[in-house]
């Protein structure tokens, strides 16, 4: 499944779509910058309630397809820039992170 | 006479938001290069650790990646406070990062192991009140 095709299966907000075409291999949750950049795959959806600028560091580092901001949370537009300039895919949901889940898993 | 290439990066201390500025631009370097995306990934990850380390703790410092015909090599130097116990420091979990830093997302106690993870080999040299040097190499 494509990150487009996830943005129109459960309404996300496109906050940045560089990369609509990238490919999705999984997903993971967490908030912990580290942590996440220590156990997060590759080519997966990043679902967490970060908004800071780290975020799309970590987002480009561990190369995931998109990351995904959950619960609405708020997000600065120098963040939003920044996933644009770093050629991010930058979305967002209304949903909780753990309803956001189990969304995902219905789907791939 | 053969020179190896080399990147130097100063790593600015006062501005935690550029921290991974070095990072990205080496995964651009390697990427240029021609490396896998797997070794790009774990050169990247393991220095950008270092680097918001260097920030948060160490006020900057320098951060030099030599590419080698068989491994990539990061040096991280700082002239920070030092750690006071390596092996502590080491264990996932263990973190001496501010509230502020913690808020961010960071603090989590996983940077020194996350860089040893993604590293084949790690030394750390560091002394209370002159600084860290953190040399970590990945085979190519």
């Amino acid at each position: 499944m494509t990150v487009s095709a996830l943005k129109d299966a459960l309404g996300l907000e496109i906050l940045s779509l560089p990369k609509p075409d990238r490919e999705i291999n999984g997903a993971y949750a967490g908030d912990l910058l580290s942590w996440v950049m220590g156990r997060a795959e590759e080519d997966c959806v990043w679902a967490t309630i970060m908004t800071n600028v780290n975020v799309i560091a970590v987002a480009s580092l561990v190369d995931v397809a998109c990351a995904v901001v959950c619960e609405e949370s708020e997000i600065g537009d120098d963040v939003i820039n920044t996933a644009a300039e770093k050629g991010v895919n930058l979305l967002r949901t209304k949903l909780p992170i753990y309803e956001f889940c189990v969304e995902i898993s219905k789907l791939i | 006479m053969s020179e190896q290439l080399q990147f130097t990066f100063d790593v600015n201390g006062e501005n935690f938001t550029s921290a991974g500025e070095a990072s990205v631009a080496t995964k651009k370097n390697l990427r240029m290069l021609g490396y896998p995306p797997d070794i790009i990934r774990r050169v990247a990850i393991a220095m950008y650790e270092g680097e918001i380390n260097m920030v948060i703790h160490a006020g900057g410092g320098f951060a030099t990646v030599t590419v080698y015909p068989d491994k990539i090599e990061i040096i991280l130097k700082d002239n920070g406070p030092g750690i006071a116990d390596v092996a502590l420091a080491m264990k996932e979990g263990f973190s001496t990062a501010p509230e502020n830093i913690r808020s961010l997302g960071f603090g989590a106690g996983m940077g020194l192991p996350n860089m040893k993870k993604n590293t084949d080999t790690m030394t750390i040299e560091s002394e209370l009140g002159v600084g860290t040097t953190i040399t970590m190499t990945v085979n190519t």
